[in-house]
């Protein structure tokens, strides 16, 4: 009978979903989330390793995907299954290159400045995760070189005391760490991490901050269509 | 000699790593070359221009300006 129509008019709902929703907005407003353009300033080859982590990041994400859908035997004894373990190999050797050389850049440019301590955490902790995910990397070969890793490495865990918990020898274990722990904590804080910088603004060069008003540190202007008057130029 | 070989002869592995020794440090020189590679990586990105930057900085003078 009554198709979909526009909702009753009454007072504003309440609900969960309404609560997330502005609550949403409120911490990403879409024009931060998705914006027009980047500050002048990031123009800059320093500020190309973080999305070079990322997109290094997806093509472990993806290689290793299709490694575990084929299995041991594919990835050491066909042409076709070398080719991907070494893309998967290569492209965690560029993450970690990629990803040194943007904590070095946001190290020395103090990138934890105007707010965003957030941003310089979530980014430290996805350095921190990172090296145990490539190290069950490793021990997840199903070789020689795996099993060599494995009881070297697991002295050095027994040392700290967590090898009860986290046991190089352990196949089954440290692949589930692999494939699925490791990978989703990495993949949650680079999410949070780049919403993070959404969020607070790409941090800008000392010089240019004693210059941009107070209000205009923690998310300069962009270099797309003008929000207000307060332009980053460097 | 197969590709294979060639590159075997250019990149033989088939012996103990070489490593660099100072006091406490003990690293292989491939881990070497790898920070040695990040070290000028992030010099260069540092120091290179990044094209189109000076033309982009002079756009957001000239609207800033009128």
């Amino acid at each position: 009978m009554s198709g979909v129509g526009p909702p009753p008019a009454t007072a504003p709902s309440k609900s969960w979903t309404v609560k997330v929703r502005e609550k949403g907005v409120d911490a990403l407003p879409p024009d931060r989330l998705l914006p027009d353009g980047q500050p002048t300033y990031v123009a800059s080859w320093i500020y190309v390793f973080g999305v070079a982590s990322i997109a290094a990041l997806i093509v472990i994400i993806g290689s290793g995907s299709i490694l575990a859908l084929k299995g041991p035997a594919w990835w050491h004894y066909t042409g076709v299954g070398h080719f991907f373990n070494s893309i998967h190999m290569w492209s965690v050797e560029l993450f970690f290159f990629a990803m040194v050389v943007h904590l070095w850049g946001k190290y020395w440019m103090a990138a934890w400045r105007g707010g965003r301590g957030r941003v310089w955490v979530t980014g430290a902790v996805t350095f921190l995760i990172a090296i145990p995910a490539a190290l069950t990397g490793y021990v997840s070969q199903q070789n020689f070189d795996a099993q060599w890793i494995a009881t070297q490495a697991k002295d050095a865990m027994n040392s700290v005391g967590v090898g009860a918990f986290f046991n190089l020898t352990n196949f089954g274990q440290m692949y589930s760490y692999h494939v699925l722990l490791l990978p989703v904590a990495v993949v949650l804080l680079v999410a949070a991490h780049v919403l993070l910088v959404r969020r607070n603004g790409v941090v800008p060069p000392f010089e240019l901050e004693q210059k941009l008003p107070v209000a205009a540190r923690a998310a300069p202007e962009t270099d797309g269509p003008p929000r207000s008057s307060t332009g980053a130029t460097s | 000699m197969s590709p294979a070989g060639v590159m075997g002869a250019v990149f033989n592995l088939n012996h103990p790593a070489h490593t660099v020794d100072w006091h406490f440090i003990h690293l292989s020189v491939a881990n070497v070359v790898v920070i040695g590679l990040m070290l000028v990586v992030f010099l260069l990105a540092i120091l290179v221009p990044f094209p189109g930057a000076a033309r982009r900085r002079a756009a957001r003078r000239d609207g800033d300006a009128s």
